[in-house]
């Protein structure tokens, strides 16, 4: 896979990565004003993971998600307005506001769910890539999940059966180096979660993931391959997270140092691809300024549209429980 | 921490909870606690915060997210002589290692003839509350209640989280301690000295002669408001907490029947399969010839916990709703 991209790409991916930034900020605020409820997990910092990847997949492709589950559905295709309608409980949300930030999902565009349970996603991802493979439809099922997800059961089975069954699957771990407030080295005795894909036949592989291109070459090689019938991979993006592990200020507990959230941050996957694309003549500093502006007019409209949808009826309580 | 006009010391859930622990690992050399972020953090919910400054990483375990291998850490750990307090941060994530808990924790002790003794606390949450949604707000009780061989305690004032936890620590059998996350930021009167309250014991929270509500964990505080109406209506209403569903108190519910003569059972759960349904029954078997109707439920209708905070509401059960259900039940 070492055809090049077009600026068509460059400028899609790009411009997903603004997106995601921009609606996590936009939903971050949101938050603090209280117009989101629940819990809220922000993907700030990980961008280029999810659009590194998503840059290759299709709507039919299927992506399982997790507990910071929004950039996944920006970068599949998902529509801000429904989105902010979902964190917002609305009905006009993608979930007709049941499910809210931690389950927003749009299974017409392949994206299978955030999820709440952590290591919930890559049985189900695996079970995708089972359906794909006895379809003989071409299409690929991926599954994020973070460090921490990697430690459940649900994950080293998942990752078994898919390499036995050489399933069209991808897994793709964000390792921000944290679960929770518990740093990866008092989490797992290992520093690279890819170490652990060995064990289950399947290629690991590892990449810097505030590169988005970097990124977006790995997955490519990986999603090709599941496609061709070779199997699962396994992909560990190393990544940060800017904000907490709850909204963008968190619960006050110290687990990480001023220090080496800054070092993250001088990294800043969006900043350093818009350096890039300047550099290669794709996107002035101008030209990515109004791509910004863009969207945060966007994002704007599809709060409005978020507000002035109404809450559900309490009579909704009991659909959808059935087919 | 505050003082009330009486001299007695009040303190927060969390801190009761918190206090219990500190109890408990400073009488048992061979206690300690092990769950996702209870070591730094304190567990999120703040119950086992500053325990790691006071007793050390070996005490205070953090363990990856592995709940099955939390749950077999305090089987295999509890076996080989060790008093486990295991936690698992929401009620929920029980999925992630029920056979752990019941075809192992519950039932090695009989299997082997009795000769294993398996003295593990659980601590876990439950609890619809600020649209957590359908994976982190379920109360899941009926599901460990029915499995011998476990108790289960829900403790619905600081007092009696302090008490039971503390009573759960020293009974040489598994114990779920379940608390109700809307009720974390209690508080109330908790006495400073190490104390214990008695597993199968039920508590008459109001005394009344017309008719009783028989609840446990945050629902009794909403049972006691809609007593407090259903009083004005000239219906002088008991309310029980249970405090323990696992072994259940079935004389103290007979006693209040006979004086009572009504009935009615109120929980969070989902009604359907709920624990009112066995708890109904078992107080129609036991007391028929007194009640002058089928002992009434209250519970969650028939669906996952909704992440709308407009859903949530109808979801969850309170006091209107119980007095509604009671007017309905004594024809009033
Ligand atoms: C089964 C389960 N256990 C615990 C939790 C609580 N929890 C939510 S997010 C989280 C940390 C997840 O860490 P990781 O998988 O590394 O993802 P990250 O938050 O870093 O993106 C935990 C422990 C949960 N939601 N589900």
């Amino acid at each position: 896979m070492a055809t090049q991209p077009t600026d068509e790409v460059l400028l899609d991916i790009h411009r997903r990565m603004v997106r995601i930034r921009t609606f996590e900020d936009e939903a971050g605020r949101m938050a603090e004003n209280g117009f989101i409820p629940g819990a809220l997990h922000l993907y700030v910092g990980e961008e280029a993971v999810a659009v590194g990847v998503m840059a290759h997949l299709t709507d039919e492709d299927q992506i399982t998600s997790t507990h910071r589950g929004h950039g996944h559905l920006i970068a599949k295709g998902g529509e801000f307005d429904r989105m902010f309608a979902e964190l917002f409980g609305r009905v006009d949300g993608y979930c007709k506001g049941k499910g809210g930030s931690m389950h927003v999902s749009n299974l017409e565009i392949g994206m299978l769910g955030a999820n709440g349970i952590v290591g919930g996603g890559p049985p189900i991802a695996m079970g995708a890539g089972f359906a794909n493979k006895y379809k003989k439809n071409g299409n690929v099922a991926v599954t994020f999940f973070g460090d921490g997800a990697s430690n459940e059961g649900a994950f080293h089975e998942a990752a078994n059966m898919a390499a036995l069954y050489k399933l069209p699957v991808l897994f793709v771990c964000e390792n921000n180096g944290f679960g929770e407030y518990t740093p990866q080295r008092d989490h797992q005795a290992i520093t690279d979660v890819a170490d652990r894909a060995p064990g289950y036949g399947m290629p690991g592989v590892i990449v810097d993931g505030m590169d988005v291109m970097a990124v977006y070459e790995a997955a490519g090689a990986a999603v090709e391959r599941a496609r061709q019938g070779d199997g699962p991979t396994l992909l560990e993006c190393k990544t940060y997270r800017f904000y907490d592990h709850v909204g963008r200020r968190g619960m006050g507990r110290t687990y990480r140092t001023d220090e080496e959230l800054a070092e993250w941050m001088k990294r800043d996957p969006i900043e350093m691809f818009e350096a890039r694309l300047a550099e290669q003549g794709v996107l002035s500093a101008d030209a990515a300024k109004e791509v910004h502006e863009e969207i945060a007019r966007d994002v704007e409209a599809a709060v409005e549209f978020a507000k002035a949808s109404p809450m559900p009826d309490p009579d909704a309580l009991l659909d959808d429980v059935y087919a | 921490m505050a003082e009330t006009e009486n001299g007695k010391r009040e303190l927060s859930y969390v801190l009761a909870v918190k206090e219990a622990v500190e109890t408990i690992l400073n009488e048992e050399p061979d206690a300690f606690v092990a769950g996702e972020d209870v070591a730094g953090a304190g567990s999120v919910f703040g119950i086992y915060r500053g325990l790691l400054d006071e007793f050390g990483p070996d005490r205070i375990v953090n363990t990856p997210i592995s709940e099955e291998g939390i749950i077999g850490l305090g089987v295999g750990a509890a076996a080989a002589g060790l008093r486990p307090i295991v936690d698992i941060m929401f009620m929920d994530f029980l999925g992630e290692c029920m056979d752990e808990v019941t075809n192992q924790m519950a039932k090695m002790r009989y299997m082997f003839g009795g000769r294993a003794t398996l003295p593990i606390t659980i601590t876990t949450m439950c609890g619809a509350r600020n649209s957590m949604a359908a994976q982190h707000s379920q109360c899941l009780e009926s599901w460990i209640c029915h499995i011998p061989g476990l108790k289960v305690v829900m403790p619905s004032t600081p007092h009696d989280a302090k008490g039971l936890l503390i009573a759960a620590s020293r009974d040489d059998n598994p114990v779920f301690v379940v608390m109700n996350k809307a009720s974390l930021a209690l508080t109330g009167e908790v006495p400073e000295e190490a104390y214990t309250l008695p597993i199968g014991e039920a508590n008459i929270v109001r005394p009344g002669t017309d008719f009783t509500i028989i609840s446990y964990s945050r629902m009794v505080h909403e049972s006691i408001s809609a007593a407090e109406t259903l009083a004005e209506q000239g219906v002088d209403t008991e309310v029980i907490d249970l405090r323990s569903l696992q072994p259940l108190d079935t004389d103290t519910l007979v006693a209040s029947v006979e004086k009572t003569h009504n009935a009615m059972v109120v929980h969070e759960a989902v009604r359907f399969g709920g624990m009112g349904g066995e708890i109904a029954a078992q107080v129609q078997e036991l007391a028929f010839d007194y009640l002058d109707a089928p002992v009434g439920r209250v519970g969650a209708p028939f669906s996952p916990v909704p992440f709308s905070p407009s859903l949530e509401q109808s979801f969850v059960p309170n006091a209107d709703k119980i007095v509604a259900s009671a007017t309905e039940l004594l024809g009033l």
